[in-house]
């Protein structure tokens, strides 16, 4: 039967079992990975399967290390994201965190806007780092998603979004992501990206300060192509600051409500 | 006239789009408008006229992220 071992199409004998295979291909392999899922070297897989053989605290070459990084990817789910462009507007609490997120599930390219630079402030919950502070965010990001994921695409623009240019930098994602922080712009992005590119999806957040309960957080269908992810009424204000968990939350609703739709699967399950 | 505002019917007295915001208390720089499922630009509030049994969807935003 034919299978795929590291990526690579191979004959093999219809009861080869992970050990056989991890003999013929891989003898120092200590983890045994098939269609995404860790398994024990007495499997015996199904022509077609896709088996990875890694050994633990190896450099892989260049060209491995793209097929190990997808290895926990379930089959077909990766193929479909690398294909997939998603625009990213503001890259603070939310915008990095989906970014992150977007780029350990290896989605194609992401195109990423802000004009503000890292801050102390902002490590309370953002995805940056002590030594990056006064870096524009974009360029920050850049460098902490390349470490992630090599293989994504980021393109950055260090930019205030206005009502003119975000039909034009954002044209041609598959999906939008709002992830900015006032209120103001949140809606600007809205109206100025659905009302020019109304065919692409937009997933936007309102409502995740504070600490309270993380099942007050959730994805709705607020328009015909608009996603909105968040309790709706916990504003940032005083006495009620944007703490990592619930921003993380909301993120990652977020990057779930992408993924889904990158997939083709309705992202409220309807 | 009767709206479906966010999938409830209501009943209004305003006319346009930016009376209806007033009427619903909305501060206009933070909220979305879909009409009959297309985005309405904020400029064009004033202009938009309302009609009988028009379904919107209003999205009020609050400030974090």
């Amino acid at each position: 039967m034919q299978l795929y071992v590291n990526e690579n199409l191979v004959e093999v004998g219809s009861d080869s079992s992970l050990a056989d295979l991890r003999a013929l291909y891989k003898p120092t392999a200590d983890m045994l990975i098939v269609n995404g899922y860790p398994v024990a070297d007495s499997h015996h897989p199904a022509a077609g399967d896709r088996v990875v053989l890694i050994s633990r605290g190896e450099v892989p070459t260049e060209t491995e290390l793209e097929t190990l990084l997808v290895a926990r990817h379930t089959p077909g789910v990766h193929a479909r994201v690398k294909q997939a462009r998603v625009g990213i507007a503001g890259v603070g609490g939310l915008g990095s965190a989906i970014a992150v997120a977007l780029t350990r599930l290896g989605v194609g390219e992401l195109i990423v806007a802000d004009f503000d630079v890292v801050e102390p402030s902002n490590l309370n919950r953002q995805q940056y780092f002590v030594d990056q502070l006064g870096m524009p965010k974009v360029v920050a990001l850049a460098e902490n998603l390349r470490r992630i994921n090599p293989y994504v695409s980021v393109i950055s623009h260090v930019v205030r979004l206005t009502r003119e240019n975000i039909p034009t930098l954002f044209a041609e994602v598959d999906v939008m992501v709002e992830a900015f922080d006032a209120a103001a712009q949140k809606a600007l992005l809205v109206e100025s990206f659905l009302s020019n590119v109304p065919d692409r999806p937009l997933v936007a957040a309102s409502g995740m300060a504070g600490f309270g309960p993380a099942n007050t957080i959730q994805t709705r269908r607020a328009g015909n192509n608009l996603y909105l992810v968040g309790d709706e009424v916990s504003a940032a204000a005083p006495g009620s600051g944007l703490m990592a968990p619930r921003v993380g939350i909301a993120a990652h609703h977020q990057a779930n409500c992408v993924l889904r739709l990158l997939l083709g699967e309705d992202p409220l399950g309807e | 006239m009767q709206l479906v505002i966010n999938g409830q019917s209501r009943e209004v007295s305003a006319e346009s789009l930016a009376e209806l915001l007033v009427e619903l208390q909305l501060d206009t720089s933070h909220v979305a408008v879909e009409l009959n499922q297309a985005i309405v630009e904020s400029s064009q509030f004033a202009t938009t006229a309302l009609n009988e049994n028009d379904r919107l969807e209003v999205i009020q935003f609050v400030g974090g992220g």
